[in-house]
């Protein structure tokens, strides 16, 4: 089960007395995970953990079955983009990504197919003789990247990819995302982003001051948050009559008609009983109901809810 | 053992970190050190052939050059210079936060070391070891066909290979030090004060304390010793008073430089990176 996933045993870090994450245990699988949290919550405290850049104070992690002390077996299947913007003086974009692949031992020829197919992925093949001194932040961004996928890894470690990215650079970084992902392999990211951890993500972790608050898939995070009301979107053609009917309820918080007048946002502690209700209301009011969604199933609700109140900004 | 891949491996990041050694902004002070003496002996020599009437015999020169061979090169220049470069290979990495270059490469901690480590001393030797021999061939250069004999059919090219051979011993000693000292401290110059103290003293030490430095095996190696008679003033300062024998300086020399590298790669193993979000 381990040998296909990345696992962290009671893994705590400490940064002499200063907490960097503490009793983590994930099991994460393939796919794209990403990680949530506000600065300081420990997310590239994770990343580095999982790419041996440091090692834990206590626990254990392994990566595919493989420990993270041992980068010469590690960095065969695990490529990381690191958030660090900072490169070996006078490099050029292929001379970066080229060295890098000497470094990890392939010959000449190999180092430069690889290196002109990592370019051309990250759409780097215009600038790669330019000084890398002289990038802007998105290309920066994408010549770690094309650093980080060079050699093909198995597992993908993402620290703020997106960052500084244009729209349509990110919109092809998160199709690359998910082609990887869909071919077996672990992407994990890291992101500020929220809307798009959802559009990107199989699962999510939620990081806050150094401990996991959550994981898994995001509806099954939000339903294990039971202190927080259920939002509904009911879109029909007598949202009145609905909410009238709607509050007969004691599990029912609040109904709010929305400004259209073709439907209503319900915040329910009973989803279930909502449904059926919602079945009653269409058989004796005549109700139309066009469509029946979750309005919260989402990261961003679920770190509002985890992590909002505490967390500050994300 | 896949020393066919960390040779490789360790010829890619030698690649890498020739340029930076050979051509760092921060090391003009390096150049000037290997090559103050050429400088110096160039001019001796322009200045003789400029006279009419020169009072210099080679075996002077030849003493001359021994002294600042052991007073420059092997007590100061090469000394500070392998400070300057090996002491920045790993300390000038975590400062410019570039090492995880490096450490996110599928390559052992220890070939990197070895990779830094060859590029080091293949700057080092370059400046000190050719300084050296430019020195040596300038400094009599006035005396034209006859120095040419003095080389050539003399003792002149015994001793040129024998100063060089001394001085890339001296890099390749000086530089495990200070890569290793690089790593363990954050003030490298501390160590490499405390190094001097220890290296100046040689001379007054007991004869097992002597032989745990690097100027007792150079001094003796080196092919001319300076003419200064033990119990003058300074002699313990260049004249090894029970030198090693060539046979067990190298190899002793060698055994420090692989003990300063083990100590080096063990260092680099324990080395981790943070980034702070």
């Amino acid at each position: 089960m381990s040998a296909d996933r990345i696992v962290f045993d009671n893994v705590s870090r400490f940064y002499g007395d200063v907490l960097g994450v503490n009793r983590v245990h994930l099991s994460i699988p393939s796919g794209v995970t990403s990680l949530v949290g506000p600065n300081g919550s420990g997310k590239t405290t994770v990343m580095n953990l999982m790419t041996g850049l440091i090692r834990p104070t206590r626990g254990s992690i392994r990566v595919l079955g493989l420990a993270t002390d041992n980068p010469e077996a590690l960095f065969q299947k695990v490529g990381y983009c690191t958030q660090f913007d900072s490169f070996p003086k006078g490099m050029t974009g292929y001379q970066f990504v080229y060295s890098f692949l000497r470094v990890y031992g392939e010959d000449h020829a190999t180092a430069d197919r690889l290196t002109w197919q990592a370019l051309e992925r990250v759409g780097m093949t215009e600038a790669a003789h330019r000084k890398v001194g002289a990038f802007s932040k998105g290309m920066r961004q994408r010549i770690k990247l094309a650093q980080a996928i060079c050699h093909e890894p198995q597992v993908l470690v993402l620290d703020e990819p997106l960052n500084g990215l244009d729209p349509m650079a990110r919109a092809e970084t998160i199709a690359l995302f998910r082609q990887w992902a869909g071919e077996g392999r672990h992407v994990i990211v890291s992101s500020h982003i929220l809307h798009e951890v959802d559009r990107i993500s199989d699962q999510v972790i939620l990081l806050s001051h150094g401990y996991v608050v959550a994981e898994g898939q995001i509806q099954g995070v939000r339903r294990e948050v039971t202190d927080q009301p259920i939002q509904i979107l009911v879109r029909c053609n007598k949202p009145a009559v609905v909410a009238s009917r709607l509050f007969g309820q004691d599990s029912m918080v609040e109904a709010k008609i929305q400004d259209d007048g073709r439907g209503l946002l319900v915040r329910t502690r009973d989803a279930a009983s909502l449904y059926l209700l919602l079945n009653r209301v269409v058989l004796d009011d005549g109700v139309d109901i066009e469509a029946v969604a979750p309005a919260d199933e989402d990261v961003n609700s679920v770190y509002q809810y985890l992590i909002g109140s505490q967390g500050g900004a994300a | 053992m896949n020393w066919d891949l960390w040779k490789r491996q360790a010829a890619a990041i030698l690649r890498i970190e020739w340029k930076k050694s050979f051509f760092a902004r921060r090391a003009w002070w390096i150049y000037f050190l290997a090559l103050g003496p050429v400088a110096i002996t160039l001019g001796h020599s322009l200045h003789e052939m400029s006279r009419r009437v020169s009072n210099c015999i080679i075996g002077e020169d030849s003493q001359m050059y021994a002294g600042i061979f052991h007073m420059f090169y092997l007590r100061l220049g090469i000394y500070f210079g392998c400070v300057g470069i090996f002491s920045n290979l790993f300390r000038s990495e975590v400062l410019e936060r570039t090492l995880h270059y490096y450490f996110l490469a599928p390559v052992r901690r220890e070939v990197v070391v070895a990779g830094k480590y060859l590029a080091g001393l293949a700057a080092s030797t370059f400046f000190f070891a050719g300084g050296a021999a430019l020195s040596f061939i300038f400094i009599s250069m006035h005396f034209g066909q006859a120095y040419q004999d003095y080389i050539l059919r003399g003792p002149g090219l015994e001793q040129l290979v024998g100063y060089v051979v001394t001085a890339v011993l001296a890099c390749a000693g000086y530089g495990a030090l200070f890569m290793g000292a690089g790593m363990l401290f954050r003030n490298p110059m501390i160590p490499a004060a405390v190094m001097m103290v220890w290296e100046g003293i040689n001379g007054f030490l007991p004869p097992l304390l002597k032989k745990i430095s690097i100027i007792f095996y150079l001094q003796s190696i080196a092919p001319v010793q300076l003419p200064v008679e033990p119990g003058e003033p300074g002699s313990l300062l260049v004249v090894p008073a029970d030198p090693a024998p060539v046979w067990l300086a190298v190899p002793g020399l060698l055994a420090v430089v692989l003990a300063m590298l083990a100590l080096a790669a063990r260092q680099a193993r324990r080395l981790q990176i943070s980034y702070t979000e």
